[in-house]
């Protein structure tokens, strides 16, 4: 097969895992930002919670997202009690443990940036909101979510980034996502360099719109 | 079915000792990656401060590319490419046969590739918050443009510098996990061994998490008190 011919019909295969590869990113980042609201919420009302909070993070940042995954996969299969339950048709796929897993991580980094969020808010700004006699939750929504995100915005976008990433580690436990998919093409045909080219333009394509979304959105929310 | 303590002890039926090799591993392929992108990052950004037109933007692009793909796909890319140059170098000197690149060597290259984008940025922002003001009373002293580097801009840029490389080793070494699909037996691939060979995932699971930990929090602190060192002659804000 000519060069352009494989490059065209690699490319044609790669995009095959477009669709997953942006299902588990979307899927993950929404769940995760649910999550580290959560967490961040958490952290801020309440000692234990606190503690809790800085637990989890400690151990999601500090281990590899591999081995999370590993872990969500093959290491909660080991015990009757799971296999027994109603969440083993769940944890017996690898797409919902890849996205727990994915979601689980991306909620520890978010929850972290977010917290940063949370400190830039101006106390004037919360204290004039409570003064016009908002209450706790129209002060949260009106006031310090808004700012807070605006803020937090920059660093999430890396964090968008880092998680288009890290979705590639589905394919470790069988997902064929882009990564999945190149991995098969280089065992095959021993091509590596031309399959990375490939690849490399899909993830870099996909991190390009992200980035121009995300700047689109610190514009439209002001100056932070 | 055998206890915990015999399974992670150091015995004839212990994994421990394997699983301590495994992190001692993990921790020799990181310092290697982390060299290599230390010296990488360190010319990059050199080359994006002080260099021509067009080494700025070889730079820009060497940056965004391997900020942007995964890093699995990198490894796979040193992995299987390298032994592709390789057995095409074999072949070449009269060789038959497929050689294969170490997963030590492409492990090391792919993750210091990588890691070297980063600390590109890293440097090049501790180099741009040193105040314009202490270069410049550096040079109206007269020193010469080795003098200032030495005393003045690396020191300075260092300090800037490294809350940010200690991110990237933090990085380095959660990335490291990706090398045992070379089938380096770093720590990763040392659980995945006693998962598979004892059937308890979980139990091993648990293991290197602690050990991933124990490793990710020690190397910390040995970069905090790198920053507390060079940072001591600051006012306390």
């Amino acid at each position: 097969m000519g060069e352009i011919d494989f490059l065209g019909a690699t490319m044609l295969q790669l995009l095959g895992g477009v669709p997953l590869t942006v299902g588990l990113t979307l899927g993950s980042v929404a769940a995760g930002a649910v999550l580290a609201l959560l967490l961040a919420l958490l952290r801020a009302n309440s000692r234990p919670g606190a503690l809790f909070v800085s637990a989890y993070v400690f151990v999601f940042r500090g281990t590899p997202l591999l081995l999370q995954i590993f872990f969500i996969y093959y290491g909660t299969g080991q015990f009757a009690f799971v296999r027994a339950s109603i969440l083993w048709p769940a944890l017996r796929e690898p797409w919902c443990c890849a996205l727990l897993a994915l979601a689980l991580n991306d909620a520890a980094y978010a929850s972290e940036i977010l917290r940063g969020g949370f400190a830039a808010v101006p106390r004037g700004a919360v204290e004039a909101g409570r003064a016009a006699g908002m209450s706790r939750l129209l002060l949260l929504r009106r006031i310090v979510l808004p700012l807070a995100i605006r803020q937090a915005l920059p660093a999430y976008g890396n964090e968008l980034i880092a998680m288009v990433k890290s979705t590639s580690l589905a394919s470790l436990i069988t997902l064929m996502e882009v990564t999945g998919i190149a991995y098969a093409i280089i065992s095959q045909t021993y091509r590596a360099i031309e399959v990375f080219l490939c690849a490399g333009v899909i993830y870099l394509a996909l991190n390009f719109a992200l980035t121009r979304a995300v700047a689109a959105l610190e514009t439209r929310l002001g100056p932070a | 079915m055998n206890s915990p303590f015999v399974l992670l002890g150091f015995g004839p039926n212990g994994w421990g000792a394997s699983l301590v090799a495994g992190a001692a591993m993990t921790l020799a392929v990181s310092a290697a990656a982390y060299i290599v992108g230390l010296a990488l990052g360190g010319l990059a950004a050199w080359a994006r401060i002080a260099g021509p037109p067009p080494a700025r933007r070889a730079v820009g692009l060497y940056t965004t590319v391997f900020r942007g793909i995964p890093e699995l796909l990198v490894i796979y890319l040193v992995y299987f490419g390298g032994s592709e140059a390789l057995t095409a170098l074999g072949h070449l000197f009269g060789g038959s046969g497929f050689i294969g690149l170490d997963g030590f060597l492409a492990g090391t290259l792919a993750v210091g590739l990588v890691a070297g984008a980063y600390q590109t940025e890293a440097l090049r922002g501790g180099f741009l918050a040193i105040p314009r003001g202490e270069i410049e009373a550096a040079r109206a002293v007269g020193m010469n443009r080795l003098l200032l580097l030495r005393r003045v801009i690396a020191p300075r840029a260092l300090r800037f510098a490294l809350p940010g490389m200690g991110n990237v080793w933090q990085q380095v070494l959660k990335e490291s996990a990706l090398i045992s699909v070379t089938g380096l037996s770093e720590l990763m691939r040392a659980v995945n061994v006693a998962s598979d060979s004892t059937r308890l995932p979980f139990d091993f699971g648990i293991a290197g998490f602690f050990l991933y930990l124990v490793l990710t929090s020690l190397s910390g602190g040995v970069f905090r008190t790198a920053e507390r060192s060079l940072a001591r002659h600051e006012r306390a804000s």
